[in-house]
């Protein structure tokens, strides 16, 4: 390439070499990159306008289950993610996980080149390996030749592994996921006899009773079930119609949260109490589950008994026993046959496949997503097992612990960038549509189980239509497809409902139902990073966990007995002893946990995952074995003297009798409907030194059910999402200076029968009488003419005064520059329409004054009103509970003026004559009357 | 202008025996114009150089960095930076009041002490400014809390305090100043004539403006003084009034009081005693002034420290007091906060070095001790940065939601701003007292009942 001497160069030849220098670099930046345009639209792509955004319909697979969404786009880049209120997982909201997947996307750290055995490699190197592999197969029929994937529930996709299982039919097809369905699904084998899915209709039912489930949070369908749930916890003054809750758990979670009776119940005996309440013997067991019993009765047809995934197979045939003798079959739950092309034991499934790779008749094998040396049972010993493997692949988003250990890496293409299909819980199909050109030489998975059939070369596009061309051959195919893509769902395609009814004889406890008396550990899929798929995600790591509000960290969650026993302390390390495995976590008290009860989350202690979820908090998967995968009982604990700091975003959890939060019971309402505008007296609105605020046209304001919010938390990351959120990391969040403009406050009380818990919210409340607008020496922040509480980012001088003098503390301050400039991708990332804040501003909650001018926009050129309804907030957009409304408070007949004329609404701290304009309907719960007077 | 004293009561005189035109004279300037200065001279100065060093540095360092190098966070959005801000303006408020309220009150013995404790004002209010200045998370835009015109049409928002502190602070400096320099100018003169160094010379020169004693001059100055002396009296109450204002308009509990105005300007008063007595005893001693900085002007201002510390005292307690009568929970929760809280250590360490300690100086035996009584001095300039502490962080610390309760913990950089302010203050100080007469030289010789010779 260089001349060998330093003799001068004459010119011709200094060009030349030059030339051919930046031809390379230009060949390199194509193959990294698609090339970037510097000319202007020649020929403008239809419908574009710069600076109008375009929305498209797409859907998210994860964990084996489809999201419809609506992708909102901007110049070609995806910049927000909205739920597809066709969808019917989605009915328009989002949980978290979908809303963070953005920043997935651009996240730098992804996989973006082939590697073979760590160095950079080409597709067609690989594909040169691949088949050089392959036709070794070809004479003993693909012996030795293993799939392993993640669920799949992908009609395309399975159908092509089904295809290469028929060209190879000694080549086996294995599915494993940390997470998985596996007790449900023995559960239906029990009651059945065979696989089916079970689904809820919580919009009948006056009363559930969980059994361990946290159906509101990782129950397949949970956002439509949060919907139909929520629903049933908004009444008017004297209705009847508010469902009743009850929730037995041992750790706690959101559904548990929301329960109008929870009962906390070690993990290992709930299989106990299922069985009592199956066979109505209830000597013996707490004096709580008789009235459960007798409530349960009360409510024949229109009751719920749902057992959580981490319940052994048993609770959940006991429970479909349960349902068809209160007669709630076909009712309030049903059967479908399952979703997935080929539903298996994935523990079991995964066993098969290691025994084969340990007895070395595995010579070569796929793995294609996830990432089982991490993540697999420590009792199968994955990552050694699968050095004995000849030739291993592996396919995923990340270069991660698994990549380390396979010759050929070939990274993943994420779900906004590739064509696909998925199916929801309830078996509606969606086409995956890309919103953006691959950022990287990424490879989806169709197209890389198409290589392994013989076509390499193939596209991810040609795949998916020509398989759906196989499936509607009809005339009309290419207006299917257009509808299809366009709406993000294939109609018609969900599964029916099969009449079938569970066998009558109660199964009889198995052995690892039994409950020890020592301590029990419990395994659950973290509330923000999963299993550890979004270790890398920053805004999942930084999102507080519901009802403990962690970040960045794995704990050992226990109750503060259990604490006091051990003589540990929050942020204490012990040491665990489980099945001859051991691992040391860091203790975190939680209220309401079950006592001899330490709950691990799953997906923390990386160190394969990218710059930013590596090192934090401890690997659960190293504690939990193939037969103990939810529940290990008798595990030995005890502290180690070390300290791990542990780091919330809310260290005070009790409401010291403020007034903060406002709540009665049904009954309590009914008898005095104004409950909560009798707690604290409102000044009225002369009783000020200035002059109230005139709104012409419109009053911007917002109302947040309280009884309906889930603290699901999905409207703090939606917030984020759409308002350029900067992440701090965990030392910031250490010192307090998150930035979330959203929170979710939670507060506990002990409640007449159980330790109650308030989710609230947290938002700037665009104040009429601003404290901060008062006190800002430069004017930065001030009152526009429909009300906003607006922040001027170039005119702030960063006294922080205004957020000393804020009540509510949502103001949020750039103590450094948080934002990340330099990052190529996230420049790709930042919502266009909102400023991007640097060192030294106040920042918080605008009410997404962005989309009221968008909305506003509209408007103005149809020359009429906003209509109410048209700007939706980020946050009220995401909630699946529809907590949150936004509108036009001049407009009385505004779905926000009609809540806020309910009875329940008051302003939180409204006494001080801040005049809130997000205001607060006080949260309302359903008790059993004769629980409740028992205590 | 003799006082008349109770017999059985020994008062010291304002100035010791013997002393004439031509010893004062001599005295004083001899330790700028004759003297070496001494080693505890070069040491001290040393110690405010490495610590106005220390704050040049953190400065730069905070510039670059930004705000988020302190221990501030969401609630505490002000934590070292305005606690050092008003602990630095309490201080200063002592030499205003012994130059201008004693001066039109007629208190000879101030003459001997005011002169110095002005410079301290200066150097005190110089080293506040800083904070304000660079707790701001834009500081390069500090000019926008000016009214000045410009493009965007803006002026500061008038109803908040901090634009009024604005102007309560530099009104401050810029009286203090001229004030100062006005009672500088016949001293100047006189170092002008007696200065042998050429340089020194020109430059007191310069500085003394062509003062040459006429009897008009003095008249011009007499007047000049008086009224300027009238211009600070009132700011003596205004600052730390609009300084208060800065908690009293906002809404926190602990913040939102009606009596900061009189507590503030008390505890202003009782602070800058406290730091005009830590500077006093020491420099008597090192220059060998006990005659003209007397145990009376010690045992003076150890009472007016007691008197207004009683003040203060009695603010502590009417303030638990309307926590517990207003029947306001939120007011109850700051008091129990604050004797039971996480910062609880340091409110009883404000209580012990405010109220308790302090009670000594009722003793005749303590008021007579130099070392008590500095030691004293010392443990009201410790109690009153703590009382500034307890207001500002613990108040913000847990207001209303307590969701949002946090803890402010100072880092590295907080401390050393801090103690490079004190360095710059020693620094300035120092310097001041090696170019600048420290005593007023003619108003000492107002006090001698009989003139010798006249000025040179």
């Amino acid at each position: 390439m260089f001349p060998k001497s330093d003799s001068e160069l004459n010119r011709r030849e200094f060009l030349s070499v030059m030339a051919a220098s930046m031809a390379m670099a230009g060949l390199a930046g194509c193959a990294a990159a698609p090339p970037e345009k510097i000319v202007p639209y020649v020929r403008a792509p239809e419908d574009l306008l710069p600076g109008k955004p375009m929305f498209f319909a797409t859907s998210m697979p994860t964990s084996g289950y489809g999201m419809g969404l609506i992708v909102e786009s901007h110049e070609g880049r995806p910049i927000k993610i909205e739920g597809n209120p066709d969808h019917p997982a989605s009915l328009g909201s989002t949980d978290p996980f979908a809303q963070a997947s953005l920043l997935g996307l651009y996240d730098p750290d992804r996989a973006q080149i082939v590697a073979q055995s760590g160095r950079i490699s080409t597709w067609d190197a690989f594909i040169t390996a691949l088949e050089d592999s392959l036709s070794g197969f070809e004479s003993n029929r693909g012996d030795g030749l293993r799939i392993l994937t993640e669920t799949v529930v992908s009609p395309t996709l399975g159908g092509m592994l089904q295809q290469f299982l028929a060209k190879y039919p000694a080549a086996r097809w294995h599915q494993y996921e940390p997470v998985n369905h596996d007790n449900s699904r023995g559960g239906a084998q029990l009651a059945f006899g065979k696989y089916v899915d079970t689904q809820y209709r919580f919009e009948d039912a006056d009363l559930i009773l969980s059994l361990d489930s946290d159906f509101l949070s990782w129950q397949p369908g949970h956002l439509a079930y949060a919907r139909k749930f929520a629903r049933r916890r908004k009444i008017a003054p004297g209705e009847k119609t508010m469902n009743r809750l009850y929730v037995v758990e041992s750790s706690f979670t959101i559904t548990g949260a929301m329960a109008d009776h929870r009962f906390p119940v070690r993990s290992s005996e709930i299989a106990g109490l299922a069985k009592a309440l199956a066979d109505q013997s209830l000597s013996g067991e707490p004096s709580w589950l008789g009235q459960v019993v007798q409530d349960l009765a009360e409510h024949r047809g229109r009751s719920i008994v749902i057992a959580g995934e981490t319940q052994p197979p048993e609770v959940h045939a006991l429970a479909h026993l349960i349902n068809d003798r209160l007669g709630n079959l076909d009712k309030t739950v049903f059967y479908t046959d399952p979703i997935e092309t080929n539903p298996v034991d994935q523990t079991r499934s995964l066993g098969e496949l290691v025994q084969e790779m340990a007895a070395g008749r595995v010579d070569t094998l796929a793995i294609l997503g996830g990432n089982p040396v991490y993540s697999a049972p420590a009792d199968f010993e994955f990552g050694q097992n699968l050095s004995r493997v000849p030739l291993r692949i592996h396919q995923s988003l990340y270069f991660d612990e698994t990549a380390e250990q396979c010759h050929w890496h070939i990274p993943e293409t994420h779900y906004l960038e590739s064509w696909g299909d998925v199916r929801a819980w309830d078996g509606t199909t969606s086409i995956i549509q890309p919103l953006i050109v691959p950022l990287y030489q990424t490879r989806t998975l169709y197209e890389v189980v198409s290589a392994m059939l013989g076509n390499p070369s193939q596209s991810n596009y040609e795949i998916v239509r020509t398989n759906w061309q196989k499936r509607h051959p009809g005339q009309d195919f290419e207006s299917f497809w257009a509808e299809a893509v366009r709406r993000g769902t294939v109609p018609d395609s969900q599964e029916k409902p099969l009449s079938i009814k569970p066998r009558t004889q109660i199964p009889p406890l198995g052995e690892t139902v039994q409950s020890g008396e020592g301590l029990e550990i419990l395994f659950r899929p973290d509330p923000t990073i999963f299993d550890g798929r979004w270790a890398n995600n920053a805004w999942l790591q930084e999102l507080p966990k519901p009802i403990t509000k962690l970040t960045w960290d794995s704990a050992a969650l226990m109750s503060a007995a259990t604490a006091e026993r051990l003589g540990a302390h929050d942020s204490d390390v012990i040491e665990i002893n489980s099945q001859n495995r051991s691992l040391k976590a860091a203790v975190f008290v939680v209220p309401g946990h079950a006592d001899r009860s330490i709950t691990l989350t799953l997906g923390y202690g990386r160190y394969r995952s990218g710059r930013v979820g590596d090192g934090h908090g401890y690997n659960a998967y190293t504690l939990r074995t193939s037969s103990a995968p939810w529940i290990a009982p008798n595990a030995e604990v005890r502290k180690t003297g070390e300290r791990y700091e542990l780091v919330t975003t809310q260290q005070h959890h009790e409401l010291n009798q403020r007034h903060i939060v406002r709540h009665a019971t049904e009954d309590e309402y009914a008898r005095s409907p104004a409950f909560a505008q009798e707690e604290e007296r409102e000044p009225k609105p002369e009783e000020s030194l200035y002059p109230p605020h005139e709104n012409i046209d419109y009053a911007w304001g917002m109302a947040i059910d309280l009884s309906a919010c889930i603290g699901c938390n999905a409207c703090v990351v939606a917030c984020q999402a759409e308002n350029n959120v900067p992440v701090v990391g965990k030392g910031q969040v250490a010192n307090g200076r998150e930035m979330h403009w959203l929170r979710i406050d939670t507060y506990f009380q002990q409640g007449p029968s159980s330790l109650d818990v308030y989710f609230e919210p947290m938002l700037c409340q665009h104040c009429e009488n601003a404290p901060c607008e008062l006190v800002c020496p430069v004017e930065a922040t001030s009152h526009s003419a429909e009300g906003l509480n607006e922040m001027t980012y170039n005119r702030c001088v960063g006294t922080r005064y205004c957020s000393n003098n804020c009540p509510y503390k949502v103001r949020r301050f750039n103590f450094f520059p948080y934002t990340e400039w330099n990052v190529p991708q996230f420049k790709l990332l930042y919502n266009p329409n909102v400023t991007v804040r640097s060192r030294g501003v106040m920042e918080k909650c605008t009410y997404c004054v962005q989309r009221i001018n968008r909305a506003r926009i509209e408007a103005k050129k149809e020359d009429r009103k906003i209509r109410d309804g048209e700007i939706v907030t980020a946050c009220q957009a995401a909630c699946p509970a529809e907590a949150i409304v936004f509108g036009n408070l001049k407009d009385s007949a505004s779905l926000v003026s009609k809540r806020k004329a309910e009875p329940r609404n008051y302003g939180v701290l409204a006494e001080l004559n801040t005049r809130p304009r997000t205001t607060y309907l006080a949260k309302l719960t359903n008790p059993n009357p004769d629980l409740v007077e028992k205590k | 202008m003799r006082e008349e004293t109770p017999e059985t009561v020994y008062t010291p005189p304002i100035i010791g025996p013997g002393h004439n035109y031509r010893t004062l004279t001599e005295k004083i300037s001899g330790i700028v114009l004759d003297r070496k200065a001494p080693i505890e001279w070069f040491l001290l100065f040393g110690v405010g150089f490495i610590g106005s060093v220390t704050l040049l540095f953190a400065l730069i360092y905070l510039l670059a960095r930004g705000v988020g190098i302190w221990g501030i966070n969401i609630p505490v959005g002000w934590g070292f930076d305005i606690v050092n801000f008003v602990w630095w303006i309490g201080i200063g408020h002592a030499g205003t009041l012994i130059s201008a309220i004693l001066l039109l009150l007629h208190q000879a013995w101030r003459q001997s002490i005011n002169r110095f404790a002005e410079a301290m004002t200066l150097f005190a209010v110089t080293c506040a400014g800083i904070f304000p200045m660079f707790h701001m998370g834009r500081p390069w835009f500090f000019y926008w809390l000016l009214p000045y015109p410009n493009t965007m049409g803006l002026w500061p928002q008038w109803r908040s305090p901090l634009v009024w502190d604005v102007f309560a602070v530099s009104t401050y400096l810029t009286i203090s100043l001229v004030f100062w320099y006005i009672g500088l100018i016949p001293d100047l003169a006189a170092f002008r004539d007696r200065a042998r160094n050429r340089y020194a010379r020109a430059i007191y020169g310069i500085m003394s403006m062509g003062w040459r004693g006429a009897a008009r001059h003095w008249h011009n100055y007499e007047t000049l003084y008086v009224l300027l002396a009238g211009l600070a009296t009132p700011l003596v109450l205004s600052v730390h009034t609009v300084v208060s204002f800065d908690f009293t308009v906002s809404i926190i509990p602990g913040w939102h009081s009606t009596m900061f105005p009189p507590y503030f300007v008390a505890g202003a008063i009782y602070s800058g005693f406290a730091m005009v007595l830590t500077l006093a005893i020491p420099l008597r001693k090192l220059y060998h002034l006990e005659d003209l900085i007397t145990m009376r002007h010690i045992q003076n201002m150890a009472k007016l420290m007691l008197a207004t510390g009683l003040i203060v005292g009695y603010s502590y307690i009417i303030e638990a007091f309307m926590a517990w009568y207003s029947a306001n929970p939120l007011e109850r929760y700051v008091m129990i906060n604050r004797a039971a809280g996480p910062y609880h250590w340091l409110y009883w360490a404000l209580i012990l070095c405010n109220l308790v300690i302090p009670q000594a100086l009722w003793s005749r035996r303590v008021r007579n001790n130099v070392v008590a009584i500095f030691f004293i001095a010392l443990v009201v300039n410790v109690g009153m940065w703590l009382e500034r502490f307890i207001i500002i962080v613990v108040s913000l610390s847990r207001d209303f939601l307590p969701s949002s309760w946090g803890m402010y913990y100072p880092t590295i950089w907080d401390w050393a701003t801090f103690g490079g302010t004190i360095g710059l203050f020693i620094m300035l100080f120092f310097i001041f007292i090696r170019v600048l007469p420290m005593i007023s030289i003619f108003e000492m010789k107002q006090i001698i009942d009989k003139p010798e010779v006249s000025i040179e």
